[in-house]
């Protein structure tokens, strides 16, 4: 922590010292932005047509079945949509999914990684074990669940109630969203596990020394340092978990199907039914936006709440 | 009173034998430091007495009580470490009250103490800041503060001045040094840099691979060190050691020869030596002194001379290729390759025999 506040330092007089020189550094940094541009440029093509096409698209008579009638229609699309059965029903399985799958992959998370952190033997095998549902693309981590283990009959759960002689359950029509959550749950809980372990890893041991001789128990030991040393680390898992949840699609389409009824449909995969099965390219862009709006709130509130005052306390 | 008594204490890591069996006494108000090479077993002896390693066997005692297997906390010890162990997220105050919540002490207590000890360590006004926001010696100040606020019977250093920069490191040893006498505490004390060990000790502890070579108080140990290890370890520059041979020996007296054909009289006592037996000559630098050739002890080639300002350390050849260093005057001029004669003051030598013991030197006859 140390040595990064040294090098902004160093960057930053490095950077003051810069225009001293005058003339020529003024000639560099016009250089550089000219060289910049291209970049900046397509970068810039590349979120504004898609954007300023989709406001387009929100604000006309769209529909795939209907074609030839474009006419403007005003915010009748969002009034539709915000108006629509699917429409709650897909913001809380949202938040749910979210809300769930972050205080799983958190709570287990450093659970998980402060054990892995003890030495034992077969250490670095049980590391690549716990890392390994990472790399598993999102579609055969569904379909692993899907078949293999929530199989209502040949699943490996229903094998197991099925010894100790109870009703196998079929998972996806009687826990839909709680079966969706243990499978994203997985699949995330390995990135959680990689940046807390190594977080851990990086934990002062003079610190902990230091602790147990003013009478620090195990408890206030993780209470004390252990969690405000991993309040960054945290922070991270939270934000980046949370930009790509809200985008869950693959499980769900794999599975469930966003069924039964609205009872696994997120805002994505809402968009993706208004779109592409009733084929209402309209309804759908106005989805899209107030999905994006959404997921600027999220992100905002993250940004400035969560990774603020965590941050803070380091 | 705080009294620490060390019996039989060895500690292992695997095969490695890391303390050989350690027997000291540390008496109340002491300020003691451990001093050695590195890896030679004075932090492990610091972190065994402050309980933060298991002992493989032996005893310690802190006054009539064994604390050998008590828990670190419960052991009345306070310790600072080398890289302070600060804890980041929490502010100057916190740290030093930390340990007196922990043990539920009440608020007026823990406000009082908190304040007494920022009063001698002029912590005053940082105490709301987060340890980042201080400098290396305030972040020392308030290490030194979380241990003062416990009233601990004693005060374990493990190189506590190591990560500050020179000018700050004498300025910190003396605070250090006023601090133990304003506290009157017992202070153990953990470096490899013999200037704190000398500066700061009442008893200066050598060890070397494990074991104690001496104990003594700092000028015990730099005018009569027990073996060759203890005097070449204290002393900047390092004394220099020439061998030689017993010409005669009893126990009025030594008279031995050098390498280079020079005899030299003693004032040690050589009972035990025999005739042709090698013993080792340790002088130190400020001993041997610049003279006429003509009228020296031997003479020597300059090889190197390193002028300081207030002396010059000289690095001279003798005719048998061993290296002296002599120290001389700030104002002392000499060339490279020049030839120059050397008288040793004798009753300052130290001998060693041939198992790098030093054999006891003559009383000196009262001038």
């Amino acid at each position: 922590m140390e040595t990064k506040t040294l090098d902004a330092g160093a960057i930053r007089t490095s950077k003051d010292a810069a225009p001293t020189t005058g003339g020529v550094s003024k000639q560099k940094a016009r250089m550089s932005r000219l060289m910049v541009s291209p970049s900046v440029l397509l970068l810039l093509l590349w979120m504004v047509v898609p954007l300023s096409m989709t406001i387009y698209f929100s604000l006309i008579r769209y529909n795939l079945l209907y074609p030839g009638e474009n006419e403007f229609v005003g915010l009748e699309n969002f009034h539709f949509f915000v108006t629509d059965l699917g429409f709650m029903a897909g913001m809380t399985n949202t938040l749910l999914l979210v809300g769930s799958v972050l205080l799983i992959t958190v709570v287990f998370g450093v659970l998980i990684s402060l054990l892995v952190n003890l030495a034992f033997w077969g250490q670095g095998i049980v590391r690549v074990l716990l890392i390994s549902p990472f790399f598993i693309m999102p579609t055969v981590n569904a379909l692993v669940w899907k078949n293999l283990l929530l199989h209502p009959v040949s699943g490996v759960f229903a094998a197991i109630w099925q010894f100790f002689g109870a009703q196998p359950i079929d998972w996806f029509s009687e826990f839909p969203l709680f079966s969706i959550i243990m499978i994203v749950s997985w699949q995330w809980l390995p990135f959680a596990i990689l940046l807390l372990m190594t977080a851990l890893q990086s934990l002062d041991q003079e610190q902990q020394e230091a602790a147990r001789l003013d009478g620090a128990g195990p408890w206030a030991l993780f209470w004390h340092l252990t969690l405000p040393h991993l309040a960054r680390p945290i922070a991270v898992v939270v934000m980046i978990e949370t930009i790509f949840l809200l985008s869950l699609f693959a499980e769900i389409f794999t599975t469930t199907g966003g069924g039964p009824g609205y009872e696994t449909t997120n805002l994505a995969y809402l968009i993706y039914s208004q779109a592409l099965l009733q084929f209402d390219v309209g309804l759908a862009s106005a989805g899209g936006l107030i999905a994006v709006i959404l997921a600027n709130i999220a992100a905002f509130f993250l940004v400035r709440v969560v990774g603020k005052s965590l941050t803070e306390k380091q | 009173m705080a009294d620490l008594t060390i019996k039989n204490l060895k500690k292992s890591f695997g095969d490695l034998e890391i303390l050989k069996g350690i027997n000291l006494n540390i008496k109340d108000h002491e300020f003691v430091v451990f001093v050695g090479p590195s890896g030679c077993g004075k932090s492990t002896l610091l972190r065994s007495i402050a309980g933060l390693e298991e002992v493989t066997s032996g005893h310690i005692y802190l006054d009539d009580r064994e604390i050998t297997e008590l828990a670190p906390a419960k052991r009345d010890l306070a310790m600072v470490f080398q890289s302070y162990a600060l804890y980041p997220h929490m502010s100057v105050r916190k740290n030093m009250s930390f340990a007196l919540e922990l043990a539920k002490e009440s608020k007026e207590t823990i406000n009082s103490k908190v304040a007494e000890a920022a009063r001698i360590l002029e912590l005053e006004p940082l105490l709301d800041r987060k340890p980042k926001e201080l400098s290396g010696g305030q972040r020392q100040r308030v290490a030194i503060g979380r241990s003062i606020v416990r009233q601990p019977k004693v005060f374990l250093f493990d190189e506590p001045l190591s990560n500050l920069d020179a000018a700050l490191r004498v300025q910190m040893r003396l605070e250090l040094a006023r601090l133990h006498h304003d506290l009157k505490a017992t202070m153990i004390y953990v470096t490899h840099d013999q200037v704190e060990a000398m500066t700061l000790a009442n008893k200066v502890v050598v060890l070397n691979q494990g074991q104690i070579e001496q104990v003594g108080s700092p000028m015990e140990l730099y005018h009569s060190p027990a073996n060759r290890f203890v005097a070449g370890f204290l002393g900047m520059p390092k004394m220099s050691f020439l061998p030689a041979t017993v010409v005669s020996s009893d126990h009025q007296g030594t008279r031995i020869q050098l390498a280079d054909g020079a005899t030299l009289a003693l004032p040690v006592n050589g009972a035990t030596l025999h005739k042709n037996s090698q013993v080792t000559l340790g002088v130190r630098p400020e001993n041997i002194h610049v003279s006429d050739p003509s009228e020296s002890d031997f003479t020597g080639r300059l090889d190197i001379a390193e002028n300081l300002g207030s002396d010059t350390y000289c690095y001279v050849k003798t005719s048998s290729n061993e290296t002296l260093t002599v120290r001389t005057p700030g104002n002392f001029t000499c060339n490279f390759g020049q030839q120059i004669g050397l008288s040793l003051e004798l009753d300052q030598c130290h001998l060693f025999d041939d198992q790098d013991q030093a054999l006891p030197r003559l009383e000196r006859i009262a001038a």
